[in-house]
């Protein structure tokens, strides 16, 4: 019996995966060779999906990106043995895409079959939640704070203070809510490691719960992501089946439950308190702050809120140690950070690596510059409300604090690359028509601002002379102040950050229209 | 999807009552089965969760997931965020809907296919994207939806 690995997983699945797995069952079938099909989430080389992997003496061979009309082929290839075929990408753990990799988080990501407890825990899983009951929750909130986990969801909060203040915090019932609404163009790392590797986050939350004395859990997870939610569920019904969820976890006599709760669309309800709005039933409007939700959050509970890499990293730093964790990365950006290389780009998908590499070598280095091989004009980082960088900022190390010294913020490590042939201005006015579609509605500098943002953008790109540019560009300026000091929150507060960026570093875009 | 049904709308959210979000739920299953949410919903959904007419139809309006009125057979989103805009998606999203006859929020003659916009689907590596129902497609070319589109038109037959 030959096993091979043809990812269950939303990218490989848009590149039809689903319709190879029925094309190589029934041609295995008709040529009489025994397969068995192990459906894995994606290694994250989004460029080689569809990837099958065959296992062999000589490890995992990878054939890909694999089309329908290549299967025949790849049979009379005897591909079932490792056998020669233009699509052949050889051992898959050798690549120098992954080999040039730090995986922590993402280490059993793509490698194992995704829902299976006994594969989870042949690769370390679950290993973090013993050592976490061994200790109290004083242990384990030291161990996070040592590992220096700073939230990955983009506003790099230390994990271990807001952990600290739930678990301080005296109540009959405290929350931990996974924020899985990722909804930041240019990001994908939950929904990889959601669909990859779900049982971290089921065990990063069940170690959370341990930590801070909370009972519940949620993850609240867009609705972009269907095959997303048929994962999490499987996976959440192995872990109580093994044990590791429920009533009296591994007989410790605690207990955690854990429900997916999807949302309705709504790009506002990545937005903490909003979040919680909706998964109360509300419109998905933002609250004021204070009261933190570490304090009164879900249903006026303590509540932790946490991202879902943040909350599967979890395990690793539990399983080796917060020590080992903080060994990687620099300065107040410790660990790794699961980097997303989308847009217009030659080999894009997932790299985990140790803060401190340039925007540079993850574009160069590990994507190969752009899909059209035209050069590289402008970058954006930290999804729709990160700056718009210019070829000449590329040298910025991806490391929080460097970033924001640059203008620009690392979010939640999304980055999307555009060739030369993008109109900037075109692409501020999209910022600011984004912030107009999906504002809450609450605050005003967010809700009008947006909206006025886009006619001043019009009147600036079709002015007649330059005295009424400059005039406009004013208007802007100060729109762009007001919504970000004004602001409720995130949305209409760093909208102005593309916007701005945009206007910084291409200004001549803004004199030759749309 | 069925023909709208109040009372078996009605039928289908009983079992929510008590759970957390519960009214957010009711809304994707009632437009799972019924592919939209009418509005005689409205006041069958406040008295189930206890809620005022206004503010069910608050929740319903506020995301953009909830449909109001029938959508054809198929929901085709295009992509319009950043990393799809990198890849040309301003220029399919305008084949799409000259192929299709029309703009985002309509419905086609033959009642085939409604076009909205969306936000990101998460593929951003495999950009231009595009979804259909549940299903999601990378590398989207014009002639590629095409071809998909009649497909699945004469499968709506």
């Amino acid at each position: 019996m030959v096993k091979l690995y043809i990812p269950r997983e939303t990218t490989a699945d848009s590149l039809g995966a689903e319709l190879l797995v029925k094309a190589i069952s029934t041609e295995a079938q008709y040529r009489n060779q025994a397969i068995e099909i192990v459906r894995n989430g994606s290694r994250g080389a989004c460029f080689l999906e569809p990837l099958i992997e065959v296992e062999t003496d000589n490890g995992r061979i990878g054939y890909g990106p694999v089309a329908l009309e290549d299967v025949p082929d790849l049979f009379d290839a005897d591909f079932l043995a490792g056998g020669d075929h233009a699509k052949k990408l050889g051992d898959v753990a050798a690549l120098p895409w992954f080999a040039n990799q730090e995986r922590l988080t993402f280490a059993r990501c793509g490698i194992i079959e995704a829902t299976s407890v006994t594969a989870y825990e042949s690769l370390g899983g679950y290993v973090g939640l013993k050592n976490a009951l061994a200790k109290d929750a004083d242990g384990i909130i030291e161990e996070v704070k040592d590992s220096g986990l700073r939230g990955r969801g983009g506003a790099a909060f230390p994990t271990a203070i807001k952990w600290r203040t739930v678990a301080d915090c005296q109540a009959d019932q405290k929350y931990i809510v996974c924020n899985a609404d990722e909804g930041d163009s240019g990001t994908f790392s939950d929904r990889m490691i959601m669909e990859g590797d779900p049982l971290s986050l089921v065990e990063g939350m069940t170690i959370a719960g341990l930590a801070v004395g909370a009972t519940e859990g949620y993850i609240y997870l867009r609705s972009e992501y269907p095959l997303t939610e048929k994962i999490l569920n499987e996976a959440i019904a192995h872990a109580e089946a093994a044990g590791y969820l429920g009533d009296d976890i591994q007989g410790s006599g605690k207990s955690f439950r854990l429900e997916v709760f999807m949302g309705a669309g709504a790009y506002i309800c990545g937005e903490e308190t909003s979040l919680l709005e909706s998964l109360e039933g509300k419109r998905g409007q933002i609250r004021f702050k204070p009261p933190l939700p570490a304090i009164e959050g879900l249903f006026g509970k303590p509540t932790v809120v946490n991202n879902v890499i943040s909350l599967a990293s979890i395990p690793v730093i539990l399983e080796k140690g917060g020590k080992h964790y903080a060994e990687y990365g620099q300065g107040r950006s410790l660990g790794t950070m699961p980097f997303q290389l989308g847009g217009n780009i030659k080999n894009g998908g997932l790299v985990e690596k140790a803060f401190g590499l340039t925007l540079r070598q993850l574009i160069e280095d590990f994507g190969g510059g752009t899909f059209t091989g035209k050069p590289v004009r402008a970058v954006q980082v930290g999804g729709p409300l990160g700056a718009y960088f210019p070829n000449a900022l590329l040298e910025t190390p991806l490391d929080y604090e460097e970033f924001a010294k640059a203008g620009g913020m690392l979010g939640h490590g999304g980055v999307v690359v555009f060739d030369d042939s993008v109109n900037m201005a075109k692409q501020a006015r999209l910022s600011m028509e984004f912030c107009s579609v999906e504002s809450c509605g609450k605050c005003t500098p967010c809700r009008i601002g947006s909206v006025r943002g886009m006619e001043v953008i019009d009147r600036i790109v079709s002015a007649k002379d330059a005295d009424t540019r400059q005039a406009e560009h004013i208007v802007l300026k100060d729109l762009c102040d007001t919504m970000e000091s004004a602001s409720l929150c995130a949305m209409g507060g760093l909208t102005p950050i593309p916007v701005m960026s945009a206007v910084k570093h291409f200004a001549a875009d803004f004199e030759k229209g749309f | 999807m069925q023909d709208w049904d109040l009372e078996k709308a009605r039928e289908a959210v009983q079992d929510l009552k008590d759970r957390t979000g519960g009214v957010m739920i009711a809304l994707h299953r009632i437009q799972e089965i019924f592919g939209y949410i009418d509005d005689s919903a409205m006041p069958m959904l406040g008295k189930t969760f206890n809620l005022s007419r206004a503010e069910v139809h608050g929740i319903a309006s506020f995301y953009h997931d909830f449909k109001r009125s029938k959508p054809g057979k198929y929901t085709v989103k295009v992509c319009q965020a950043e990393a799809c805009q990198a890849m040309g998606s301003e220029k399919l999203t305008r084949e799409i809907k000259d192929f299709l006859g029309v703009d985002f929020h309509e419905t086609t003659v033959s009642g085939d296919f409604t076009l909205e916009p969306v936000y990101c689907l998460g593929n951003c590596a495999c950009s231009p994207n595009i979804m259909i129902d549940t299903q999601t497609y990378g590398r989207v070319s014009i002639a590629g939806f095409k071809a998909l589109a009649e497909t699945l038109a004469k499968e709506a037959v």
